[in-house]
């Protein structure tokens, strides 16, 4: 297991000339290693989309340093770190560059310059990985959010990235289309091992990553399992998030006099639960 | 309302002109401005009109498609008419009423202009009728490559074309939506004195560039990301391809403007 | 107010070869006072039904009954703004309507068009900036220069200060983060409650619309297929399905539970609360029967 990128001390301020102002990210440090699914969440303003533009490149902070296999990104390797990240945005809309599906996926090739008969294998290849290859000639404003973002996935995948950033790629979409987007994430790394970042306020979306990291104000309030940082409860909620549907049920249960174990994250194990406590008795 | 809208809509199909490369019906019909200019007699205004109806009846486009492209320059069309029936003088008297006087001619050059309007704008509508708009700014771009050496920035041009044509239905959508949140707000933009109109397009104004400015941010850091630095080393995903049909076409536009300097008067 | 939708049918670009039909004989009513929800799948015509409730739309065949005005296919209709005045709609990603100078000035914006006084509609704008839970200073402040969360609430205040007897939510928190979602929706459902406030609701969630419906409307490919109290809807997953919905995530664990205890609860359940004392209920019930 090797190290895709990490965050070193990472300051950052929009505003570095007035003293007295919050610094937008504050002091984080963490790494992602191969083959990982990480989630930033927190409340809006909490310093997550920041972190984003800083991974790529798009931000330079003001200390500290973010290392890309290993190497710090700076203004020399800026183009080359790009091309091992794959991101996708909040709005569909926003981010479709060509005039049609097939077009946009290829749209970072071009950039590299990838040679013509090496971009039509590649676009078949990358629209068939997210379930797309029907739709090659379709024009974006016949797509629904979730296709679009499943074509965002495939622009980016075309360039077989190490690293795939998903910033707040699901929060426009519809139930559906979250769903469309998120299966598709689940199956890229069934079948490539494909890491991923994501970075969210969907708590369902977060309980899929191995590893959750918790922002607030800027700062990294906790890092852990996805159970570690749900088990952290009120706490989430007084910092903007919401709780998982089962601990809030676990606990309800349990004020109303329901012997369980204790409080859980996902269903299947209030279920379990459940069952264990008091039937199968 | 605007999805009424019919000029300049491309209409997917698989006609033999449909499949001809952009190059070379761009060529065609900007060949085809200027060969409309060497009819000057009964004959060969005809034989421009049957040629136009016959590409008319290859690219298999509905008739609508084509009088409704006429509509906003109808007008145009009537009034020149109009201006050369009764400003030309010359052969036989048709008409006449007090002052006013019809000569022959005069419906003879009425007609040609009507004519002449008539097949640019057919043959412009189909260009546009069964050519993407993407196609047509591939092939501007590549019949343009050649500025680049004069430092036209080629490239920059088309892309800038081609993402706005990618952009033109998401914010026809967009501003349909800030017009009905604002009526829904009491706002009215059809009715009222004309200074009250006009102030009413305010709302509508500034929503529609402050999101016109967010997404262009945005577009901008996802081609930025997509590791997009301008025309430089960067490869084309979209191929033009040449074909006999295509050197076909230009040979018979040729052939044509022959057979019209020959029968001109 | 009632809202009464006769045999409405709607096509988009209408007698040109691009014509689109997006509704087909709609036919429902929406009593006053109620908290309605309309939910469908994206496509099933539910935002194309939400502009007739204040006549942005026409009818191309039916009629839409609007208190005492009816707006119907092919009459001229003439004052809509009364009509618009009293229901109000607040769209999808409503901050994208905003457009003055200052907070204030936007808020006004809507009563000062339906010839509400200058004072009258700054007072207006005073409350509603504390009741969308904003503090007074961002009045002077341009829309702009807020958060996007903020600005959310400053277009909601602006729907508000017309002081419509319907309001019309599309979406309303789409895109905001949990907190920002429960206390928008806390907030509707309060106004609804207090001043009696007629509530449309349309939305692709589930939860919102068990937790705070009086009743709900199913669309599916343009036609209202269902209608009924939400834990009448719900309990019905089959029929669900058929129109690619589910039913909320509440309703879905009720129905493992209910595998597990190999037996129904009494009722449905739509709050995380009502099916925790079920449970409990239904487990104190069996333990003294043993």
């Amino acid at each position: 297991m090797s190290e895709i990128l990490s965050l070193h001390q990472v300051t950052f301020s929009y505003t570095p000339e007035v003293a007295e102002s919050r610094n937008a990210v504050d002091d984080v440090n963490f790494a992602i290693q191969e083959g990982e699914w990480i989630a930033i969440v927190g409340h809006n303003g909490s310093g997550k989309s920041t972190i984003a533009k800083l991974m790529n490149g798009l931000l330079f902070p003001q200390q500290g340093e973010v290392r890309i296999l290993g190497k710090p990104l700076n203004e020399d390797n800026l183009w080359q770190s790009r091309s091992q990240m794959g991101m996708v945005f909040q709005n569909p809309d926003n981010q479709f560059v060509g005039a049609t599906v097939q077009d946009d996926v290829a749209f970072a090739l071009e950039n590299n310059g990838i040679p013509f008969e090496e971009m039509v294998t590649r676009v078949h290849q990358a629209l068939a990985q997210v379930n797309m290859s029907d739709f090659m000639n379709h024009e974006p404003h016949h797509l629904s959010g979730g296709q679009k973002q499943r074509v965002a996935i495939a622009g980016a995948l075309a360039l077989k990235p190490k690293l795939l950033i998903l910033d707040e790629a699901t929060s426009m979409l519809d139930p559906q289309g979250r769903m469309e987007v998120l299966q598709t994430v689940q199956a890229l790394r069934a079948e490539i091992g494909l890491t991923v970042i994501s970075i969210t306020h969907d708590l369902e979306e977060a309980m899929l990553a191995n590893r959750v990291l918790f922002m607030n104000d800027g700062k990294k309030f906790a890092e852990g399992l996805p159970s570690e940082i749900f088990s952290l409860g009120d706490k989430l909620v007084e910092l903007g998030l919401d709780l998982p549907f089962a601990w809030k049920l676990s606990k309800l249960l349990q004020q109303e006099g329901v012997p369980l174990l204790g409080q859980h994250i996902t269903e299947e194990e209030l279920v379990n639960d459940l069952w264990t406590s008091n039937f199968n008795k | 309302m605007m999805e009424k809208m019919i000029f300049g809509r491309f209409l997917p199909g698989d006609s033999p002109i449909h499949k001809l490369d952009p190059r070379s019906k761009l060529i065609f019909v900007f060949a085809f401005i200027v060969i409309v200019f060497l009819a000057n007699n009964v004959v060969t205004y005809a034989m421009l009109l049957t040629f136009t109806l016959l590409i008319v009846l290859v690219s298999r486009i509905r008739l609508y498609f084509l009088i409704n492209g006429l509509k906003p320059v109808l007008f145009l069309m009537v009034f020149t008419f109009l201006i050369h029936i009764f400003m030309t003088k010359g052969g036989a008297e048709v008409f006449h009423w007090k002052s006013i006087t019809i000569y022959e001619d005069g419906i003879r050059q009425g007609i040609f202009i009507s004519t002449r309007f008539l097949v640019l704008v057919f043959m412009t509508s189909i260009l546009t009728l069964t050519t993407s708009p993407i196609s047509i700014t591939d092939g501007i771009e590549v019949l343009l490559n050649p500025l680049k050496k004069i430092k036209v920035p080629v490239h920059e041009l088309a892309l800038m074309m081609s993402i706005s044509l990618r952009f033109i239905p998401t914010l026809m959508d967009e501003t349909d939506k800030i017009m009905k949140a604002q009526m829904a707000r009491g706002s009215d933009l059809s009715s009222g004195p004309i200074g009250e109109r006009i102030k009413a397009v305010v709302p509508l104004l500034v929503p529609l560039f402050v999101s016109a400015f967010k997404r262009a941010e945005d577009l901008a850091t996802a081609m930025e990301v997509r590791g997009y630095r301008g025309g430089e080393g960067r490869t084309r995903y979209r191929q033009l391809k040449w074909d006999m049909s295509d050197t076909f076409a230009l040979v018979l536009l040729a052939v044509m403007a022959i057979i019209l300097f020959y029968y001109r008067g | 107010m009632d809202i009464k939708l006769q045999q409405v049918s709607y096509a988009y670009a209408q007698g040109t070869p691009f014509e689109k039909r997006a509704l087909f004989d709609v036919d429902f009513t929406i009593p006053s006072g109620t908290y309605q929800a309309i939910i469908g799948h994206t496509g099933s015509g539910k935002s194309t039904i939400l502009q007739h409730f204040n006549a942005l739309l026409k009818p191309t065949t039916g009629e839409v009954h609007i208190g005492n005005r009816i707006v119907a296919a092919g009459k001229k209709a003439r004052d809509l703004k009364a009509v618009r005045q009293k229901v109000g709609i607040v769209f999808q990603f409503p901050e994208h309507q905003l457009f003055e100078e200052t907070v204030l000035k936007d808020i006004m914006f809507g009563p000062l068009n339906f010839g509400v006084a200058v004072q009258e509609a700054e007072l207006r704008a005073r409350k509603l900036v504390n009741l969308v839970g904003l503090p007074a200073e961002v009045l002077e402040k341009s829309p702009f220069d807020l958060s996007g969360g903020q600005m959310r609430r400053v277009a909601i205040a602006g729907v508000l200060a017309m002081e419509p007897e319907v309001i019309v939510l599309d979406e309303p928190t789409a895109g905001l983060d949990p907190r920002g979602q429960k206390e928008i929706m806390d907030m509707f459902y309060e106004l609804h409650k207090k001043r009696g406030l007629t509530t449309i609701l349309v939305t692709h969630s589930m939860e919102d619309a068990a937790r705070y419906a009086d009743n709900i409307i199913i669309m599916h490919e343009g036609k209202n297929v269902l209608s009924g109290a939400p834990h009448e809807i719900f309990r019905d997953t089959e029929t669900l399905n058929s129109f690619r919905l589910e039913p909320p995530r509440i309703v879905r664990f009720q129905q493992k539970v209910e595998q597990l205890m190999n037996k129904p609860l009494s009722k449905v359940c739509l709050t995380e609360e009502e099916l925790a004392a079920e449970i409990a209920r239904e487990l104190r019930e069996e333990r003294a029967e043993q």
